[in-house]
This record gives structure tokens, sequence and C-alpha cells, in this order.
């Protein structure tokens, strides 16, 4: 594999992974939906990577253009980012909910809360 | 060409360091803010990679509607700076399994098929039905647009009944808080 490649790759699971840490480190929620977004975006870049044409055009026809990029990745993408906000908003608005009734979006101190109960 | 793939090593780097970024800030106002900036160059780097549509929708929807989301949610709960973890024994799991999960995905790497080739497995498959036969079949010369609402449009109806699940779901969560509020003040 070409070294642009790696370095790709490289990039996509280094964010990956700050995603999945920040979900499991965080302890404030908003910031843990911001880790999820991070997540999320490491995989969005896996797929347009995979769809990648060096050389090719991108998807729009063209009667000079013979190389095009993989169109079904970009489509795939487009419906996982929408997806992606709906299921943010679904998040942001727990987390919402969370303050009114504990009075605090801090997992530790809800942590505690739940255990005095 | 070259010029292409340096704009990409840059775009990239920038972005793991915009990441370490986020991970290290306390104050959840400014983690909200690189993350747009995050999104932003996400925009970017699709853009570079002759994705245009995935570029617009990431920079209106994810630079956009995520960082206008998250800021009305601030808003709402108040922006404490986070809390540092308490010290426990327990502190150093999440970077372990973090590292095991890494190193794992970077042994998978080796196997890719190689980058931008124009063999790959994933180009040889539907691809090319959906280059070459959408003109005739579709008449869109935008093949995303084609792909999208034409060949899988199912997926699209998909997307839209969890958007609208979704929007139901805030509305439950928060449109009812209101009416409390409202019958507590009578």
């Amino acid at each position: 594999m070409s070294g642009l490649g790696i370095w790709n790759y490289l990039i996509i699971i280094f964010l990956m992974m700050t995603g999945l840490y920040m979900v499991i480190s965080s302890s404030n929620l908003v910031k843990k939906l911001i880790g999820l977004n991070v997540f999320q975006t490491s995989v969005f870049f896996m797929y347009i990577s995979f769809g990648y044409i060096s050389g090719g055009a991108g998807p729009v026809f063209n009667e000079n253009v013979e190389l095009y990029s993989n169109p079904l990745t970009h489509v795939l993408i487009l419906t996982a980012i929408v997806v992606g906000v709906a299921t943010t908003a679904v998040g942001l608005a727990l987390s919402i909910r969370i303050k009114e009734s504990f009075g605090t979006i801090e997992e530790d101190d809800l942590h505690k809360m739940d255990s005095s109960l | 060409m070259i010029f292409e793939q340096l704009i990409d090593i840059f775009l990239l780097a920038f972005l793991a360091v915009i990441s370490i970024a986020i991970v290290r800030i306390r104050n959840v106002l400014t983690a909200v803010m690189l993350f747009g900036i995050y999104s932003l160059v996400s925009a970017s780097l699709f853009m570079l990679l002759d994705a245009a549509d995935v570029a617009f929708t990431e920079a209106a929807v994810g630079a956009g509607i995520s960082t206008i989301l998250m800021l009305a949610t601030l808003s709402l709960v108040g922006r404490d700076n986070e809390k540092p973890l308490v010290k426990k024994k327990i502190s150093f799991l999440p970077l372990i399994i973090v590292l095991v999960t890494g190193a794992t995905l970077v042994y998978g790497i080796v196997d890719l098929p190689p980058f931008g080739a124009a063999d790959n497995p994933a180009q040889t498959h539907v691809a090319p039905r959906y280059i070459f036969q959408s003109m005739s079949e579709i008449d869109v010369p935008n093949l995303v647009t084609a792909v999208l609402a034409s060949y899988r449009g199912f997926d699209t109806l998909g997307e839209v009944v969890v958007i609208f699940t979704a929007g139901i779901g805030v509305l439950l969560l928060i449109g009812g808080r209101r009416r409390e509020e409202e019958n507590t003040d009578e």
C-alpha cells in the first residue's frame, strides 16, 4: 500500500480511537456526544477513502470523463451524516432532561446521586 | 496531483491535532467550537477526496446544525467546565482499551486494498452499473442524486423515518417540559 493510503488509514484509526476515548472517559455528557461525533466522522472518512479513485473525477456525469469515484459510498455517508445529527439531537435533549431532573450533567455526580438513593 | 496529496496530508494532521485539543480541553464551550472547526476541516477533506455532495452536507449539517444544537444545549444546561475525573485505579482502563483496539485496527489496515486504485473490490461490484447505466435509466447527471433518490430510494425512506422518530423523541423529551411549566404557572 502507498504511503498516502497508510497515512490516511492511520489518521482515521487515530480519530476513531480519540472519539472512543472521549466517549468512555469524559465525565461531561455534552463532551461525550462530541466524542461520538468525532468517532462517526472517522467512519465517514473510511468509507470515502474506500470509494476514492486517484485521478478519478467526482461522480457528476461528464462526456469527457472516463473515471469516476464510487457514488455508492457517497450516498451511504450522506445518509449517515443526517442520521448522526438525528441521534445527536436526541442525546442532547436527554442531557437537557437530566440537567433538569438532577441538576448536573457530570457523570461522576450522577453516579454519586444514583448510589445514594 | 502531488499538491493535492500534500493538502490531504496536512488536513489529516490538522484533524488529529484538533481531536487531541478537544480531548484535552476542560471548557465545554471551547470543545464545541473546536468541534465546529473539526467538521469544517472534514468537509474540506471530503471535497479533496472527490465527494462534493458529502462535503456540503457535512459543512451544512455537521459544522452548522450540530454546532448550533450543542450551543443551544449549553445555553440550557449551563457551561460549567468539565470536572477532572476522580483519580481511581480504573482511570487507566479507557486508555488501555483504546490502545488495544487501535493496535488491532492498525494490524487490520495491512490487508486493505491499495488506496485509490481503480480495480479495488469496492469499485467493481455495483458501482459500474450506477456510473454507466444511470444516464440512460434515470437521466440525472449527478450520479449521487440518481443513486440516493432512485436506486436506493428505500434507504432514503428509512433515513426519513429515522429523522421523524428522532424529531418525535426530542419533542417528547423537551416539549412536555414546557407544558408542565405552564401548568405550574397557573
